[in-house]
Order: C-alpha cells, then structure tokens, then sequence
C-alpha cells in the first residue's frame, strides 16, 4: 500500500492526521541519520516564488538536490507571466504539464489551494501570504521530536506576535493532536485570534496567557519566540512594548535542562546573542533540519514507499 | 360594531414561492444575491411589513420559480426564521424547511481582500459551522473564519 501522502497536495497543517505528521517527523529523522542521494532520482521539481524567500527556496531547492533530483523555477514573480497578467491558475496548469511536482510561494492567501484544484501534480506549498506555511511547522515539529524524544503532551510556550505569526497558529494546531500545555506571552494586540482559542477549546487543550516570558521560563519544554514586527505599531506603542518581549541569557537560570529555544527565523533584536552560547538555543539547528523535514515531505509525496 | 378591515400586504399569488419571515432590512439583499429578479418572472417584495411575533419583516414574493433545497438552505444565512412557501393554484402546497447548510459556494465575496478567490477563476466556498454564540464561516482558500454577519454585509 502506497504512503499516505503519496501523490497528494501539501497544502495547509489541518488536512494532516497525526499519523501522517508522525510519518513525516520518522522519515525526517531517517533521512538525517541516513542520507539517501536516490529518492529523487529523475524528478524534476519546480520552485516557483512569486513572492521572494531566501531560506525557505534555498532549504527546499536543497532538499531536491540531495536526493537525487533536478529543479527547475524562478525566485521572484516580478519576471513572470503573472506580471503579465496571467491567471495563477493558467500558470501551473503548464508549470504541471513539465514537471512532477511544484514547490510554491505566493502572495496571496489560498493561492496554494487554487493551483491545487488546476495542477495535475502535487503541490507543496511554501507559504501563503500570511495563511500557510505547512513546511515549517512540520520542521518544527521534526525539532520538536529530536530534542524532547516524544510530540505527546509537550509544554510549549509562543512568545510574540502571536496573531499574525502562522507558524504560531500552524505549530498549535498540529501541536493539538498531540494533546499540550500552551503558553501565550505577546502584547494584547497581537494576542492569539479567537478562532484559534475556539478550536483549542474543542480538542480540550488546556493554555493560559502570561505577562512575562521569565514567568513560564520554569514550566516548559519548549519555547517558541518569534518576532515583533515594529511597523505593527506606531513609534510610542512600540516604545512602550520594546524589550517586553526579548530573551536574554540571564532569563533562562531557572529552565528545564531539556528545554529548547526555536524560532522560525530571520532573527531581529528579540533573542539577544549571548543565548546563542546556551545549552537551550536550537534554532540555528532548527533552521538546518528544514532541509530534513522537506527531504521527508518530498520523498513520501513522490514515492509509494520511502 | 366596528367593521374589522382587513388588507392583504402584498398581492396573491397564483403559482411560485413566497418567502416570508425575512428581518426587516435583509429582503432587497436576498433579491440581489440570489439574482431572484433574473428570472424575468413577476417578483413582489414587501419591506418592514408589520409582524406578530418579529415587530416588522421583509417579503418576497416570486412568481413561477420554486427555490432548490440548497438555495432555501442558503437562505437560512440571512433569516434563519424565515419560511419558503410553494405555491399552486392560490394554495400552499408546501413548505421548505430551512436548515443553515454545512457549505456554501459562489454566493459571498470572501472579506479578506487578500484572498486569492478574489483575482482566480474559482468559485467562493465556505464552510459553516454553528457555534454556542454565532455562526461562523470559513474560507477554502485563504482558510479565515469569519462571523457569518461579517460575511453577509460584505456583498
């Protein structure tokens, strides 16, 4: 029997069982503790940016390679024919017709699910506009796995910008199947959205709001920090928040000896660099097994068995 | 003895379908987003007529055209007390029961000006869940959840 995700779209973290992110975070650690250069042996994958990212095409073009595979694409939709005023949906309907799968990022939100309904191979969505980006969070989870030996029943504290941050949102929904404690620490107006708090009341997942990321340093497994953006604010909003929100080394006497920092990076000034000496920074190592949770997805998605 | 006088608010119909029991202010809405005058057939609406147990309602009334069960389920967005009445010959034939649908396709406009639904050759599509407080809508493509009003007052 074919793998779960064999030939299916990457799309958006909730069409995903627990079983099929478990399967995900195996093959990742696989593929880390054993590389395979033949997974991806004539496949031709398509990396198409309409929107620029650097880690996330860098990490998946990577992924291709390493196993075997070629890739094709561009790193910025200003050149394309959707500057020319081609419907997305025209686009990959080619785009498919070449190759055997199409790894995207796009502006929009939905546009992954639309080139889904129009391509007659897998899409792999690289992000979404502000909607999805099911890549990081299975790295994320990956992380989670290595570092904590289990994704049952883990203690995750979010800190940041909670309301826009999607991998704060995609990572708590994948996170709710597992069962979990949540923290949330940000300031009021980037507080996580209420549809979020509703669907983790469904699954009777338990969290709570804390002022001060010192006060949640002692409980938890797992802290995820993300960052502020300042042009969310106005200058004196932002004034007053500024540093609220910053982790620095002096902070984490009290931790956990397992407990790990992540964040989905570009860093700014919300983790200061003297953690990055600490037993608890990960996220450098964090940033690297991207490419081992992309090798994972792209392996299953391509092949019956991996 | 005062002679009791009665008058009909909106004209009889002989044959189609009334839909009655619309809060006051939602009826010329319904008209427009169900394209009900599209139809080319004799359409009646009657607006903030006075109502037992609503204060004050719309109506519509449309000749020759009878609702689809989805169309009336859609309806129950907008008025979720509303009724759809077919009728025959003068006479009530049947009543449509309304139920909120689980998914609803091409209607509304998503509210987030970001979605790609917006700028593709795809239709809208939400699904719907009833919660304790609200009735909330979410979005197949940009994946937000809105409250149904929200949804409804954006078209």
């Amino acid at each position: 029997m074919p793998n779960p995700l064999y030939r299916k779209h990457i799309i958006s973290i909730p069409d995903f069982t627990r079983e099929e992110l478990e399967l995900v975070v195996q093959t990742a650690a696989q593929l880390k503790a054993a590389p395979r250069g033949d997974l991806l042996k004539d496949r031709l994958l398509a990396t198409c940016f309409f929107e620029p990212s650097t880690r996330t095409r860098l990490s998946f073009e990577t992924a291709v390679q390493r196993l075997g595979g070629n890739v094709i694409g561009f790193a910025d939709g200003a050149n394309t024919s959707a500057k020319k005023g081609e419907t997305l949906a025209d686009t990959v309907r080619i785009i498919s017709s070449y190759t055997d799968a199409i790894i995207m990022r796009h502006p929009k939100e939905g546009a992954a699910r639309v080139a889904s309904e129009f391509s007659t191979v897998p899409i792999i969505n690289g992000g979404d506009g502000a909607n999805q980006h099911p890549s990081q969070t299975l790295l994320d989870l990956f992380t989670l796995q290595e570092t904590q030996g289990r994704l049952d029943n883990l203690t995750v504290a979010f800190v940041g910008d909670l309301k826009y941050g999607r991998t704060v949102h995609s990572l708590a929904q994948a996170l709710s199947l597992f069962g979990a404690r949540f923290y949330f620490v940000g300031p009021e107006a980037l507080a996580m959205p209420d549809y979020l708090c509703e669907e983790l009341d469904e699954r009777g997942i338990s969290y709570s709001i804390a002022a001060t990321i010192e006060e949640v340093i002692p409980h938890i497994d797992i802290l995820y920090m993300t960052r502020v953006q300042r042009e969310r604010f106005d200058e004196a909003e932002y004034k007053k928040i500024q540093g609220q929100f910053v982790l620095r080394a002096d902070m984490l006497r009290s931790a956990r000896p397992n407990m790990k920092i992540l964040h989905p990076l570009p860093r700014v000034d919300e983790i200061t660099t003297d953690v990055d000496a600490t037993p608890h920074a990960y996220y450098f190592e964090q940033a690297k097994n991207g490419v081992y949770a992309r090798q994972a997805l792209l392996s299953l998605v391509l092949n019956e068995t991996v | 003895m005062t002679e009791k006088v009665y008058a009909r608010n909106v004209e009889a119909l002989k044959s189609g379908t009334v839909i009655d029991h619309i809060p006051a202010g939602q009826g010329l809405r319904i008209l427009r987003l169900f394209q009900l005058a599209e139809y080319r057939e004799r359409v009646t609406v009657g607006l903030n007529l006075p109502s037992g147990h609503m204060g004050s309602k719309d109506l519509i009334k449309i000749e020759n055209v009878v609702l689809s069960e989805e169309q009336a389920n859609e309806l129950a967005l907008f008025a979720p007390r509303g009724t759809v009445s077919v009728i025959e010959d003068f006479a009530v034939v049947r009543k449509q029961k309304l139920a909120i649908p689980d998914a609803v396709e091409g209607i509304f406009a998503c509210p987030n000006s970001n979605c790609v639904s917006h700028v593709e050759p795809v239709q809208s599509h939400f699904s719907v869940r009833v919660t304790e407080h609200d009735t909330k809508m979410k979005c197949k493509y940009c994946e937000k959840v809105f409250s149904k009003d929200i949804v409804v007052d954006v078209r």
